[in-house]
């Protein structure tokens, strides 16, 4: 079952991931790559991990994929887009850098034997996962909280333009 | 757990290498960032699946911080993209080169 499973959302992650680098227009992309969200999702359940499974889909899936969807539109209402098309290192240079890197990786992880052992029931569930965040890591948990307000402060600092150059520009 | 760790770890690598053909050969910064989200994920897949193997959370909680991270750098890099688009209406990464020497 979990292998049947592990094959299709293999196959589907690796198809989302062609979909991403190889499709011609942004919303193509976009959708390709909320399709490896998901299906990494599923992988995540195998993996006893449900608190990151949920969080993959909600803060993924859903915010950060809408996000991109909304740029693009944003973009494309303005007439924006990819203007040149074609690669800017050749596709061939390419596969000789990037086949064996990857067939040594690939080679790297197979070498090694994992043996997966019995974890408890409430591995990797909310409970779990909030325990350890809120006792030994409490002060990353701020820290990231902090990272969250230096990015909206960020956001909305790039969004507004100053008034002389507004005038200057439009 | 019946699928062997390794095969996740791998599915990982091949994620991770698309998404690094994606960074190295498109051009319109958007996919780029998309392929650096395909790479995070990639890194956060072996991350759960060491978890899982070591039997300890703690992979799990670094993976919560990389979603974190990777949220605020989104955020941060389309707000980029759409100043640069709004100042040079383009999103090709090689039409902006103001720092080049």
């Amino acid at each position: 079952m979990a292998a049947v499973v592990f094959v299709i959302t293999a196959v589907l992650v690796l198809t989302g991931g062609v979909g991403v680098i190889a499709s011609r227009r942004p919303v193509h992309s976009a959708l390709a790559l909320l399709l490896v969200l998901l299906s990494l999702a599923a992988d995540y359940l195998l993996l006893d991990a449900q608190f990151i499974a949920m969080l993959q889909v909600i803060v993924y899936a859903g915010a950060i994929v809408v996000l991109f969807v909304f740029i693009i539109m944003l973009l494309n209402a303005q007439g924006g887009g990819e203007r040149s098309e074609g690669a800017r290192i050749p596709w061939s240079l390419v596969a000789v850098l990037a086949l064996p890197f990857c067939s040594g990786l690939l080679a790297a992880v197979a070498g090694i034997a994992m043996p997966a052992g019995q974890v408890p029931v409430n591995f990797g569930t909310i409970q779990m996962v909030g325990r350890a965040l809120f006792t030994r890591y409490v002060l990353a948990f701020e820290a990231a909280s902090l990272i969250l307000l230096i990015g909206m402060i960020g956001a909305v600092a790039l969004g507004k333009r100053p008034r002389a150059s507004m005038e200057g520009r439009r | 757990m019946t699928v062997p760790p390794p095969f996740f770890l791998g599915l990982g690598a091949a994620l991770f290498v698309l998404g690094m053909v994606g960074v190295l050969v498109r051009r319109s910064a958007l996919i780029v960032f998309m392929s650096i989200e395909l790479m995070l994920n990639a890194v956060n897949l072996s991350l759960v699946t060491f978890a899982r193997v070591r039997g300890s959370v703690d992979g799990q909680i670094i993976v919560f911080f990389v979603l974190v991270v990777a949220a605020v750098e989104v955020v941060i890099g389309l707000a980029m993209i759409v100043e640069i688009f709004r100042s040079r209406d383009t999103v090709d990464i090689d039409d902006v080169n103001l720092l080049r020497g």
